[in-house]
């Protein structure tokens, strides 16, 4: 009975572990997610006396955003779409977030407290360009307070209330362009000035309840006008001509224009150069930056004005702050070396200057936005909110940062992964010792609670904290799995940073790009980054590095340049400014004697440059050279192309520089193919096996090249988005190329299908997802590629005599006789991303992410996307996992890896191995990051973290007493037998 | 269910009845005798066309007419320019919605001049390419666009030069062509020198594969599951077929238990007189 008890107990334990999904209380283990905002372009602060002190931000990946002004947590953060970029935001109602967003033609509002959207209103602009919001402050129709959004000629009223239009006044008039709007306290009127084609200013009158025009005013201007406008009174603002070097003063009374040209280098000295107007919101005030100096400017009386301040270096300038009726500060932020200094002006005097030391690697500063408080003292206080070259967010306060946001992270143009130092022997002590006994104790009992299940819910939350301090999984050495590593990812600002797998964060970061700057590299950008050099055999000892590859200019002919930086410390090894461009890099899979991966830098003119320099490199490329290939696809012309290398180069003599030669071109038809995608298998990808076995013991050879390119083309009609063709217009045409020899493998069309395209190589096989237009849904479809050259290899006893190909080495050259498989499934969800699980020897079973539209990540067991599939599928093929096919792919609620988290605005996913066979890491990153570790096949070669060792040991316990017990029970019997 | 194949055999059917029924016309049949053409060029010529596959979408009937045209074939040897080396024929088939694509292919090789072989034995000793390129617009030849393979030269010597051209087209245009040997090449290549300097050269044209259409089987699952329960049901086993594992130890404890029972009997028996005896040697044994 016992036994059977126990028998029951441990199937059920072995059951466990065949769970696909975690449990709610694994969340965190291994898995961890980090949320960002990205690079603030508006912000607006709401630090009313009750209520949480907050600052609503806006950024460059269309984020709006609720940060707490305390500790810099985001309170709530909503991510708009790709094309809806913010325009503007602003507070209403003292309880409303308004951001004007998509040029202008859509206007939301969200909940200041919790981020709740409470309206949104389509403005339907028929041409959207540059339009701006105003929210009315004083006026009130009922108690709703009005939101002005003007576009060209067009003004709209928006109830802030519920988003209704309450009305909307078309000036039309062509080339009128609104520039400002305000209204007068306690008047009904509101004022709207615009330029007409830059050379009339005209005034409109309008009724601020009906939208009724009362009156209009133009005014011929005496100077071209440009945009930049800067409002200074209630009846007069100054805009900027078209050179940037002349003012114009307008005035507006009684329904009259009044202008007046005022050159700038009569008010400021030494003026030369750009000039640039900082908005302003009143007060006579008005500040002109040029590239010398920011100068604070005072209107006097009629057309007479006053230079009351001037700041000598360039800084960056806030937008204006009113203090009170008379008072206008301003904040002016200089950078030097790595500190920053902090100037708040009011009413162009000096008020205060604060100067911090900042860490050198966030660059200069990008923009300010300043906000006061109220002191203790009753006196005025201020901080700044501060966006430095890295897009990182800083607050600073009485002369320190109180927190900061490594918000460039939410834009990862690139990442690779790099190994962490080996576990030096004595050097660190190996062991932590717990810190107390008693803690000790304590730790031991939750487990023990836990693991009996009598633990109470504070103990579930005390045990899992407890797991997620756990040092194991945090240290800065190399571990036996491989599941610590570091993710090195570089950003779009050009500044890379090291992230620990563990839990995310930060261990070294660095911004390159202003150690480079001078004359001859003018504007420095980090294209890419790759692996340098990789512990591995001779250089175990050696310090890994990555190699960042990046451009002097913004063009493709400018100057390259190079870094190599150490992946332990972010230290930079080298720095190079190339003699020549760069197009592409390409990584070779040869390395010279110290270890450092042998890189091509193709530059513009099809030149071929190797790196590093060095003799043994070029020794090992020369070698090489023979056998290498390289292929451009250019997506401009339709047109992929094939080369070779030769020795000596068009443009120098170096040693290191190759020529190239054109050795195959694939030509679409322009008029009927365009290509939308291209993929290719990854140079690290290990292969277990190249045979298959098939369901009646037949073998089928896979073809694995990795040479293997995949091209999706589709017609020139259905380039547009989804519904811009009709079927019949439309079709998906999908390549298999061989790189090498610019061989067609294999060509399909897909009618009435469309783009966009997403397509993972791996193996033998492709799978690629599309639109269908004429079934309405998306589709995946997956082709796999077997040799049929090598078929014949069946015959054990040919095995066995060694009388087979298989180790023939294979070359492009020869005319491959291949078949491939195809299946097609419905896909439910349209796709962000899509990559492949890879494991380090490559036997566990692959299963695809793909990156939904909900900014999750799916995982897609590979069987569900096998040609083989039927819809009665024999005994034998079950058996072999074989899964009956039905027209679409299941999403099973627990695939998802990314369980209750989203990935916002998911760019691309990430799969690398780790050292143990069954687990792979998997890295997904958009505005957010999400790291975590997967076992597709479950972890088949290691003991889960959650097996229960205690369960165990009172197993075995149990059974030794027993059969104890038992025993004795059978020698007592005998003995009673004996004694009878 | 391929719907190609059922559109094909329901216009075959209506052909049928429509020629059964009404006018019979006498005229042979165009397009057949041009589905066959390629196998009917001269065993004299190297180059083998074979059929085109047609697009399972367009109407057979609708082709109306066709044209000849010819573009070379460039090839150059090494670093050297390229020169003319052979003439692709073939034909323009226009169909009457538009679309034209090109059929019949044929290819001649122009015969190898003492330098190109010059040229050529050089190359093999290199182990350097051997470049071909066409035109990608068959119909203005004089475009700058071309389609160029290469392979390398010592691929192709065997008997004579064997090459063989697969040529990827999308109506008249050239996407792609596949140039190399006829067979395998090895590798590493050895040196070898042809015996005969001629190109015996294979052609193949070939066209885009539709791709089948994702089936939408919602009737056909519910079919198959109904097919599955009537036609895989699995035969009745007998009744000792299914329980035998049940009846048998039942079957032991019965005899176990009349056997105990008949012995207790049998004891009770012997013993009849004595009752109170009776619970120790229950005991005992």
């Amino acid at each position: 009975m016992e036994a059977r008890f126990l028998l029951g107990f441990l199937l059920l334990l072995s059951l466990s572990s065949f769970a696909f999904a975690i449990y709610e209380d694994q969340v965190g283990l291994a898995d961890w997610h980090k949320r960002y905002i990205g690079k603030v372009k508006h912000a607006v602060f709401h630090t009313q006396k009750t209520g949480r002190r907050r600052v609503v931000v806006s950024t460059e990946e269309n984020a709006i955003a609720s940060l707490d002004l305390r500790t810099g947590d985001i309170l709530w953060r909503h991510v708009l779409g790709k094309n809806d970029a913010v325009d503007q935001i602003g507070l209403s109602l003292g309880k409303y977030v308004l951001t004007l967003s998509s040029q202008g033609s859509v206007l939301r509002a969200w909940n200041l407290p919790d981020g709740q959207m409470v309206w949104e209103t389509d403005l339907q602009i028929s041409n959207p360009s540059n339009s701006f919001l105003h929210v009315l402050g004083n006026v009130k129709s009922g108690r709703d307070s009005l939101s002005l959004v003007c576009n060209g000629g067009s003004i709209r009223a928006v109830s802030s209330i519920d988003g209704l239009v309450v009305w909307k006044k078309d000036l039309s008039i062509d080339g009128l362009k609104l520039k400002h709007v305000f209204q007068p306290p306690e008047s009904d009127t509101i004022y709207a000035i615009g330029f007409i084609d830059s050379s009339l200013i005209a005034l409109y009158h309008i009724n601020a309840k009906t939208g009724e025009l009362l009156k209009h005013a133009t005014q011929a201007s005496s100077v071209d006008l440009s945009s930049e406008i800067s409002a200074i009174s209630s009846d007069s603002l100054v805009a900027l001509d078209t050179s940037r070097s002349n003012l114009l003063l307008i005035k507006f009374m009684a329904g009259t224009i009044t202008n007046h040209k005022l050159p700038l280098s009569d008010i400021v000295q030494d003026f030369s150069g750009l000039a640039e107007l900082i908005p302003t919101k009143s007060n006579d005030i008005f500040v002109v930056k040029t590239p010398s100096n920011v100068a604070f400017i005072k209107v006097k009386g009629d057309n007479e004005i006053e230079l009351i301040g001037k700041a000598d270096e360039a800084g960056i300038v806030s937008d204006s702050l009113t203090l009170s009726e008379e008072e206008q500060a301003f904040a002016v932020v200089h950078h030097s070396n790595n500190a920053i200094s902090l100037q708040v002006r009011i009413n162009g005097r000096e008020a205060l200057t604060e100067g911090i030391k900042i860490e050198d690697h966030r660059g200069h500063v990008k923009r300010v936005f300043l906000n006061n408080y109220v002191r203790t003292d009753k006196s005025h206080g201020f901080r700044a909110l501060i966006v430095m070259e890295d897009e990182s967010l800083l607050l600073m306060q009485q002369g320190e940062v109180v927190w900061s946001r490594e918000d460039g992270l939410a834009s990862i143009s690139d990442a690779v992964v790099a190994e962490l130092p080996v576990e030096k022997e004595g050097g660190v002590s190996v062991v932590e010792v717990e810190h107390t006994l008693l803690e000790w104790l304590k730790g031991h009992m939750l487990k023990l609670k836990g693991t009996l299940m009598l633990s109470t819910p504070d103990d579930m939350a005390a045990i899992q904290a407890m797991h997620l301090k756990s040092t194991e999984r945090n240290k800065m050495t190399r571990d036996h799995n491989g599941f610590r590593k570091l993710i090195i990812v570089l950003t779009r600002s050009g500044k890379v940073y090291a992230l620990h797998t563990g839990d995310g964060r930060i261990v070294w970061a660095h911004l390159l790009t202003p150690l480079l700057q001078s004359e001859s590299c003018p504007s420095p950008s980090v294209l890419t980054l790759r692996n340098w050099r990789v512990p591995h055999r001779k250089a175990l000892q050696e310090n890994p590095s990555i190699l960042l590859v990046g451009r002097c200019g913004a063009g493709p002919e400018s100057h390259g340049f190079l870094f190599i930086v150490d992946s332990y410390s972010g230290k930079v090894l080298e720095t190079q400014i190339l003699d020549h461009s760069i197009a592409e890099v390409v990584p070779l899979p040869l390395a010279d004697s110290s270890e450092q991966k042998l890189h091509l830098v193709i530059d513009d003119k099809l030149n071929a440059h190797l790196y590093p320099r060095g003799s043994d490199a070029l020794e090992v490329f020369v070698r090489e050279m023979a056998n290498m290939y390289y292929y451009k696809v250019e997506n401009a012309k339709e047109v992929i192309k094939g080369y070779a290398f030769k020795k000596g180069c068009s443009t120098g003599s170096s040693a290191y520089c190759f020529g190239t030669r054109e050795l195959w071109s694939v030509v679409f038809p322009s008029d009927s193919e365009r290509i939308v995608a291209t993929a290719r298998r990854k140079i690290n990808e290990v292969v277990h096996t190249q045979a298959k076995i098939m369901t009646n013991q037949d073998v089928m050879y896979k073809y694995i090249t990795k040479n293997i390119l995949f091209v999706a083309t589709v017609s020139p009609k259905a380039a547009g988005g989804i519904g811009s063709a009709a079927p019949d217009d439309a079709w998906l045409v999908a390549y298999l190329i061989d790189t090498v020899t610019g061989r067609i493998l294999h060509r399909v069309t897909h009618q009435g299908a469309q783009g966009p395209v997403h397509a993972v190589v791996s193996e033998n096989w492709v799978v690629y997802h599309y639109f269908n237009l004429r079934a309405h849904r998306y589709e995946m479809t997956v082709i796999e590629i077997y040799d049929q050259s090598r078929a014949d290899n069946k015959d054990v006893m040919k095995l066995v005599l060694g009388k087979h190909n298989l180790t023939a080495p294979i070359t492009s050259y020869s005319r491959p006789e291949i078949a491939t498989k195809s299946q097609s499934y419905f896909f439910t969800h349209s796709v962000k991303a899509i990559a492949v699980t890879t494991t380090a020897r490559g036997i566990t079973s692959k299963q695809i992410l793909i990156g939904t539209i909900g900014d999750q990540v799916l995982a897609l067991d590979k069987r569900y996307l096998d040609p083989r599939r039927t819809a009665n599928p024999s005994q034998e093929e079950k058996e072999e996992g074989i899964i009956p096919l039905t027209d679409t792919l299941p999403i099973i609620p627990q695939s998802y890896v990314t369980h209750t988290r989203q990935v916002g605005d998911l760019r691309g996913i990430m799969s690398f191995p780790a050292n143990l066979e069954s687990t792979t890491h998997v890295f997904s990153y958009g505005i957010d990051l999400f790291y975590t570790r997967i076992a597709p096949s479950r972890t088949y070669d290691s003991l889960t973290d959650e097996f229960s060792y205690v369960l165990l040991l009172i197993t075995v316990v149990v059974l030794i007493v027993a059969i104890l017990v038992t025993w004795a029970m059978s020698q007592k019997k005998d003995l009673q037998e004996k004694w009878r | 269910m391929n719907p190609s194949l059922s559109f094909l055999s329901l216009l075959s059917l209506l052909l049928l009845f429509s020629s059964a029924l009404s006018f019979q016309s006498d005229e042979l049949p165009f397009n057949d005798d041009d589905e066959f053409e390629g196998l009917r060029s001269s065993p004299g010529s190297a180059s083998v066309a074979p059929p085109v596959r047609r697009r399972p979408d367009l109407d057979i009937s609708s082709a109306s007419d066709s044209k000849s045209l010819q573009f070379s074939l460039e090839h150059s040897l090494g670093d050297s320019e390229f020169s003319v080396a052979g003439t692709f024929t073939a034909r323009l088939k226009s169909w009457t919605h538009g679309a034209q694509t090109l059929t019949k292919l044929r290819f001649t090789r122009n015969a190898i001049s003492d330098t190109e072989k010059g040229l050529f034995e050089r190359l093999l000793e290199d182990d350097d390419f051997y470049t071909i390129r066409i035109p990608s617009n068959v119909l203005n030849p004089s475009g700058k666009d071309y389609v160029v393979s290469s392979v390398r030269a010592r691929c192709l010597p065997r008997e004579s030069l064997d090459e063989h051209f697969v040529i990827h087209t999308d109506g008249v245009n050239v996407l792609s062509v596949n140039y190399g040997s006829a067979g395998g090449c090895q590798y590493p290549r050895p040196l070898k020198s042809p015996s005969k300097w001629s190109f015996s050269s294979y052609t193949v044209l070939k066209n885009s594969e539709q791709a089948p259409r994702t089936p939408t089987f919602v009737e056909q699952i519910i079919a198959s599951e109904n097919a599955l329960e009537e036609g895989l049901q699995p035969p009745e086993k007998s009744f000792w077929a299914k329980y035998w594992m049940y009846i048998l130890p039942i079957g032991f404890v019965l005899v176990n238990a009349m056997a105990q029972a008949a012995n207790a009997a049998a004891e009770d028996q012997n013993q009849g007189g004595q009752p109170s005896q009776r619970a120790p040697a229950v005991r005992r044994r």
